[in-house]
């Protein structure tokens, strides 16, 4: 056979993962959902990030009125855009440096679920046997705990703090994507181009990091995007149980505040309204974000 | 010519789930996908491996290639044995042997760009990065895709099942193998487009000097690609010759009836079809004897007591009937 001298395109031969990750960056672009999500994370990032400047006021301290009285229950005025609390505090700027501490709990615990369900269901799926048998009866166990008493008796234990929190919802959400995951890797190791790999000689951790984890990577950003709205009501519901960080600022202990000093028998709607209604946009974002990727974990679903 | 690959005795048993009761008795049931299978490969041999579904044709391909390991017997490539490959001997081993998929669109990540796929056996074959380029371009030169550096970027779904078997291809031949195994290279494939296969499969086979297994359930595919066929019911060999002979001069009856099946595209010749019954029996209880007894229209007592060797016949023609 007659080789012909034509120029040869230069390789490209990165790692697989570099254009699945590029084309979930692009993916809100197409979703209305999704773009919608990922408007609203915007949103509260920004604010998080400027929240000194759009709230210079110490959510935590005690204000006065110019006659030096306690600055308690005032209404909503140009002085508190949202009014104070029973304690005189800022409503307002509670709500903004309270965006921080939720962004760094739903963070924090999506990346810590969304690692350890990933890896821990590629391993479980691919090596399967006893490997498989231990960790899926931990995930059984992880599984069989519930939910909300557990994280009260963890952060019990270890000091109520936001980090013990985000560990408290890791430790409990890492089995449910463990086990999509492994149960997709299951079905992947099975696939011819597997076998291909193994054929040339591919390694069982190459297998698994550049063959099989590239297309089960979409799937571990929706847990994590699942992830991020449960760690966020989670710590809102055990701020609001009593349970939370008292030296910290977040939604769920305005809403505690809220309740226990009888806000809305007081009517101040302004005090409780704002933290629950940025609850839902902030855990519906990242539903909303889950949802476009079904379609990246799913090429054949795209438009060709 | 030198045997390439000998298999002696090579046996294959699937362990299946047991349950509470087959625990409690200590039995340990599995399929038996492969029942003592001796043959030789000779170096630059086409040799066939025909049968129907589940007769362990498709697990005889993958023990070749070490991708699963032998019950019993030995299998050795080149005159090493094959179990005993590891470390850099394994690799070296894996730079000589590849397959070809039956299905084009599953054998390519859906993930990988076609260059990224063909590149792949480079990388894991430690081939030094200034090498790729060419390397890939010429194992694509030789499937004959017209254009292929069009497709580099392209992933698989926007290729044809045609085109994705010529990559598949290319990836088989960019180490440049010694062995290629194909099994059921062209079943997937639109009838349009399976000739231009099949001529490739045959050109790359005597361009290269390759050694090749094919494993098909066509007689006509097999007939074209091949010197030498291997008959396979439920795990074991039936009968071993030359092609020609083996169309020709059926022996064995369950060749006889998988001969006959082949439809003659000649409406005035009637071939009568053997009176074959009922299905190929459990590979998890093969019957004693002779495996094909309980379909075969010649059954005799003999079949059910005694296990028929396979026995040369004439020159080059073994098979395994106590007919014979």
């Amino acid at each position: 056979m007659a080789e012909r001298a034509e120029p040869v395109a230069p390789p490209r031969a990165g790692w697989p993962l570099l254009p699945v990750l590029r084309r979930m960056a692009a993916m809100p672009l197409k979703d209305p959902f999704a773009f919608t999500g990922l408007l609203i994370y915007v949103l509260f990032a920004l604010v998080a990030l400027f929240a000194d400047q759009l709230a210079p006021v110490d959510p935590l301290e005690i204000l006065f009125t110019k006659t030096g009285k306690l600055a308690a229950n005032v209404p909503p005025s140009a002085d508190f855009p949202l009014g104070t609390t029973n304690l005189g505090r800022d409503i307002y700027a509670q709500l903004v440096h309270g965006t921080r501490s939720a962004l760094a709990v739903g963070l924090s615990a999506a990346v810590i679920v969304a690692t350890v369900g990933t890896i821990v269901g590629l391993v479980a799926g691919y090596f399967g046997s006893t490997t498989d048998a231990v960790l899926m009866r931990i995930s059984d166990m992880a599984l069989s705990l519930p939910f909300l008493p557990f994280v009260i008796v963890l952060t019990g234990f270890l000091g109520a703090s936001t980090s013990n929190i985000v560990l408290a919802v890791a430790l409990l959400l890492w089995p449910n994507s463990a086990r999509v995951i492994r149960s997709q890797v299951l079905t992947l190791r099975e696939r011819a181009y597997v076998e291909a790999a193994r054929v040339t000689g591919a390694s069982a951790w190459r297998i698994l990091f550049v063959h099989i984890a590239p297309n089960i990577l979409p799937l571990s950003f929706v847990y994590a995007a699942i992830a991020i709205g449960w760690a966020i009501i989670t710590e809102a519901s055990v701020s609001f149980l009593g349970f939370g960080d008292s030296a910290s600022v977040s939604w769920g202990m305005m809403l505690q505040d809220a309740f226990a000093s009888q806000a809305l028998s007081r009517g101040q709607y302004a005090w409780f309204v704002p933290p629950g209604i940025c609850i839902v946009l902030i855990v519906v974002a990242g539903f909303f974000i889950s949802r476009g990727y079904e379609e990246v974990f799913m090429p054949r679903l795209r438009g060709r | 010519m030198a045997a390439l690959v000998e298999l002696r005795d090579v046996v294959k048993h699937f362990p299946v789930t047991r349950t509470l009761g087959e625990i409690a008795r200590g039995a340990h049931p599995a399929v038996h996908a492969l029942d003592g299978v001796t043959f030789d490969v000779g170096d630059g041999d086409a040799v066939a491996i025909v049968g129907e579904s589940g007769c362990g044709k498709t697990t005889l391909g993958r023990l070749m290639l070490k991708l699963v390991e032998p019950t019993g017997g030995a299998i050795t490539f080149a005159g090493a044995p094959m179990a005993g490959l590891a470390g850099e001997r394994l690799r070296d081993f894996r730079r000589q042997v590849q397959l070809v998929f039956q299905n084009p669109f599953d054998a390519l990540n859906p993930r990988f760009t076609i260059y990224r796929a063909v590149v792949e056996p480079l990388i894991n074959a430690g081939i030094d990065r200034a090498e790729h380029a060419d390397r890939v371009a010429s194992a694509f030169r030789r499937v004959h895709l017209a254009d292929f550096d069009r497709y580099f970027d392209r992933y698989p779904h926007q290729l044809s099942g045609g085109q994705l078997q010529r990559v598949v291809m290319a990836r088989a031949l960019v180490l440049g193998p010694r062995f290629l195994v194909a099994d059921e290279p062209v079943s997937m494939l639109d009838v349009s487009v399976r000739a231009g296969i099949l001529a490739l499969l045959r050109e790359v086979r005597e361009t290269m000097g390759l050694t090749a297994v094919y494993i098909s359930h066509d007689l006509a595919l097999v007939r074209y690609l091949c010197e030498r066929t291997l008959v396979m019911y439920l795990g074991r060999i039936v009968e071993d010759a030359p092609t020609e002979e083996i169309v020709r001069r059926p022996r064995h009856p369950y060749t006889q009836a998988l001969v006959a099946a082949v439809p003659v595209p000649d409406p005035d010749q009637s071939r009568q079809p053997l009176p074959i019954k009922g299905n190929v029996p459990d590979a998890r209880e093969p019957p004693s004897g002779c495996s094909f007894r309980d379909r075969c229209p010649h059954a005799m007592a003999r079949c059910a007591a005694e296990t028929p060797a396979l026995r040369a016949v004439a020159g080059g023609h073994h098979v395994a009937c106590h007919l014979e």
